[in-house]
């Protein structure tokens, strides 16, 4: 079962990530099964799949938001204990969520910094630190923006996104998903989307990027893990095979030559 | 216009309360033939607004998280049953009667008792996970239960004479010259506070209001508060009362009496506090922003690694402690502790709150709106008192008032949107 992730490894050092044969049910219903992934530092990594195929389920183990039933997380080689996203967050993971998990009715500030506000010298906030950190981390990812006293609910698509984004990326993540980050965008805001992409991970930042655009996760992923009914298909470099034969993965877990073969593959 | 609105960063939903209460206070003061507007009906109005406003600012957080309290009233009662038999009956045989601490022993067990009170009922919301509306309903049976079992219904009284002060009345204001002090203290305060933060802005480079504006906001505040100095200082006791207390001082009676002014009343003192330190609370401090960014997406708050359940039992706790601190004040006023007090009182701090602005849906709402709420309240109570309007005709138009103002919120949201 490890093997899957092992033989990618092989030679390239220890795994930012490593979930290994990692468990999930709700209500006897295995949402995950099995399932293990890796990262490493400045890679992107595609999850693929359908909806209900349990990629979202198993990021947000990673992300702390559900605690695995069996199963175990390594960070840099070494056993991780994430029972909440305060967890994950200690770990430098940070989590796009699709929905972007945004406090509608405070301000981009406020939703950047939640959970993580700086405090003035007396222990209240220091909400002009935090506007002037907020400005500097938005200008970086949508320069024209000036909505700072709105509440996010009266943003754009894309303003609300890059809010998400800069949450993300703003305390000095080691490892980013992000779930289906352009699903709400147009095209030249998934292009800003995907520049980001190259950027971190020319930083040295490993990402998961989630999608179900099969497109996007070849022009940004170095590898792929296909998922199907809660269980891993199989695992494969971008450049070994084609789009037709990760469709054919997602679709009938049919495992191609060039990829490894997961528990979920189809014989 | 709407520019120069703009600049002043004015909360436009404030304005239109403070437009309705003129509204209700010019409206009332014609029909009474101008008995409305007079220093002693404002001066009553505000005493008999301040317990309802105590537990509405608490009520504001409540419903900010998407929760309800209807359990304050009969929280009040039990506390003021329970504070009301320290004070004569504990603490007597410990130190005799008219101690000076009788009064803080009393208010801290009011607030102690109060905050366990909610913060237990925020455990069973928060963690056994039973909704609030079902837990307070349960509450609202148990502490007005609760209450008619401390002394098996027998009325309490009278309250210690330092305590009673807490109620108002004329041993419970503080004059004109500490009026005046409070008053220049307060604006200089709200001032320091307008400017520091201009300062801080300016200092990051963001944008600050026009000067001019600055200044009218500065203008506005300092007026409305020293408007409330003169207010309470134009209400003079009563001369029979002015008469006792110079044959105290051993001073001949048989001149003119002098004027003596009420100034604010300690009550209505202890509300404004409340306000301030829960809009602090509120604006400037973590469990204010976790409180709202609850109200906004429970979710979101969650996954940001806020752990929301023990926010929500502060927040209860909050309640129950406010609820205890408007005990005092209710208990003193009445100068007894009955098992009946407070009864009600729920319904108008919800209403309160609401009218005020805060929303039903979670995430929106103000204390300073909450505690205007009251005061519309209360306006339109005391306003029907002298018209001499009977108390179920009082009840209808309250009822009324209450969903036409929803009602009214709920088109205005829409035109934000």
């Amino acid at each position: 079962m490890n093997s899957t992730a092992s033989q990618h490894t092989g030679g390239r050092g220890i795994p930012l990530v490593e979930m290994r044969d990692v468990s999930i049910a709700f209500g006897g219903i295995k949402a995950v099964d099995g399932v293990s992934v890796d990262l490493h530092p400045g890679e992107v990594v595609g999850l693929l799949g359908h909806n209900g195929a349990g990629k979202s389920t198993l990021i947000k183990i990673l992300s702390g938001a559900y605690p695995a039933d069996q199963g175990e997380i390594r960070i840099n080689g070494e056993l991780a204990h994430i029972a909440s996203p305060r967890d994950a967050k200690r770990y430098g993971i940070e989590t796009i969520y699709q929905t972007l998990a945004l406090a509608d009715n405070v301000d981009a500030a406020a939703n950047i910094f939640l959970g993580r506000e700086r405090l003035t010298r007396w222990g209240t906030l220091d909400d002009h630190a935090m506007e002037a950190e907020a400005r500097a981390v938005m200008g970086r990812l949508n320069p024209h923006f000036r909505r700072f006293k709105e509440p996010v609910k009266a943003l754009s698509g894309g303003q609300r996104q890059s809010v998400a984004i800069a949450r993300a990326i703003h305390f000095n993540a080691r490892v980013l998903i992000m779930d289906e980050p352009t699903a709400a965008l147009g095209p030249a805001e998934t292009k800003q989307v995907g520049d980001l992409v190259l950027q971190l991970k020319k930083e040295g930042i490993g990402i998961f990027l989630i999608s179900h655009d099969i497109h996007d996760v070849f022009d940004l992923a170095d590898r792929v893990h296909v998922m199907k009914n809660g269980k891993l298909v199989g695992s494969a470099r971008v450049s070994d095979v084609t789009k037709d034969e990760v469709l054919g993965m997602i679709i009938l877990g049919k495992c191609p030559p060039g990829a490894t073969p997961g528990p979920g593959a189809s014989p | 216009m709407r520019n120069a609105l703009r600049a002043l960063e004015l909360d436009l939903r404030l304005i239109g309360m403070i437009g309705a209460l003129a509204v209700i206070w010019i409206g009332f003061d014609i029909l009474t033939g101008g008995a409305f507007l007079t220093p002693r009906n404002l001066w009553n109005l505000s005493v008999q607004a301040a317990s309802i406003a105590v537990m509405a600012t608490g009520m504001v957080l409540v419903i900010v998280t998407r929760n309800i309290d209807l359990s304050v009233g009969s929280i009040l009662g039990f506390t003021g049953m329970i504070i009301g038999v320290v004070q004569t009956q504990f603490l007597p045989d410990l130190w005799g009667f008219d101690h000076p601490l009788t009064w803080v022993v009393a208010v801290l067990v009011g607030i102690a008792v109060g905050g366990a009170i909610g913060a237990f009922q925020g455990v069973l919301i928060a963690f056994l996970g039973v909704s609030s509306f079902i837990v307070s309903l349960g509450g609202l049976l148990v502490w007005r239960g609760g209450a008619w079992w401390v002394t098996t219904g027998q009325t309490v009284a009278p309250m210690d004479s330092l305590f009673k002060r807490l109620g108002g009345g004329f041993e419970g204001a503080i004059g004109a010259g500490p009026s005046w002090m409070v008053g220049i203290a307060a604006a200089l305060l709200a001032i320091a506070v307008l400017l520091a933060s201009r300062r801080r802005r300016a200092h990051y480079g963001f944008p600050v209001r026009p000067l001019w504006a600055e200044g009218v906001v500065i203008a506005l505040l300092t007026a409305v508060i020293l408007g409330a100095v003169l207010v309470v200082n134009a209400y003079p006791l009563p001369a029979p009362i002015v008469r006792r207390m110079m044959e105290a001082q051993g001073l001949a009676t048989d001149g003119d009496l002098p004027l003596i002014a009420h100034g604010f009343a300690i009550p209505v003192l202890i509300a404004l506090a409340v306000g301030a330190l829960v809009t602090f609370l509120s604006s400037r401090t973590r469990f204010g922003r976790y409180v709202f960014a609850i109200g906004g997406n429970p979710e979101a708050a969650e996954l940001s690694g806020i752990n929301t359940r023990w926010v929500m039992v502060s927040v209860f706790g909050l309640m129950g402690a406010l609820c205890g601190l408007s005990a005092c004040i209710a208990t003193a006023r009445l100068n007894a502790a009955t098992n009946a007090n407070g009864t009600l009182d729920e319904l108008y701090v919800i209403a309160a709150a609401i009218i005020g602005g805060t929303s039903l849906a979670g995430g929106v709402g103000t204390i300073h709106g909450a505690m205007l709420g009251a005061l519309v309240m209360q306006s339109l109570q005391s306003g029907m008192v002298l018209l001499g309007v009977d108390t179920p005709m009082q009840n209808i138009v309250v009822g009324i008032v209450l969903v036409a103002a929803v009602y009214i919120d709920t088109i205005y949201r829409r035109g934000v949107k």
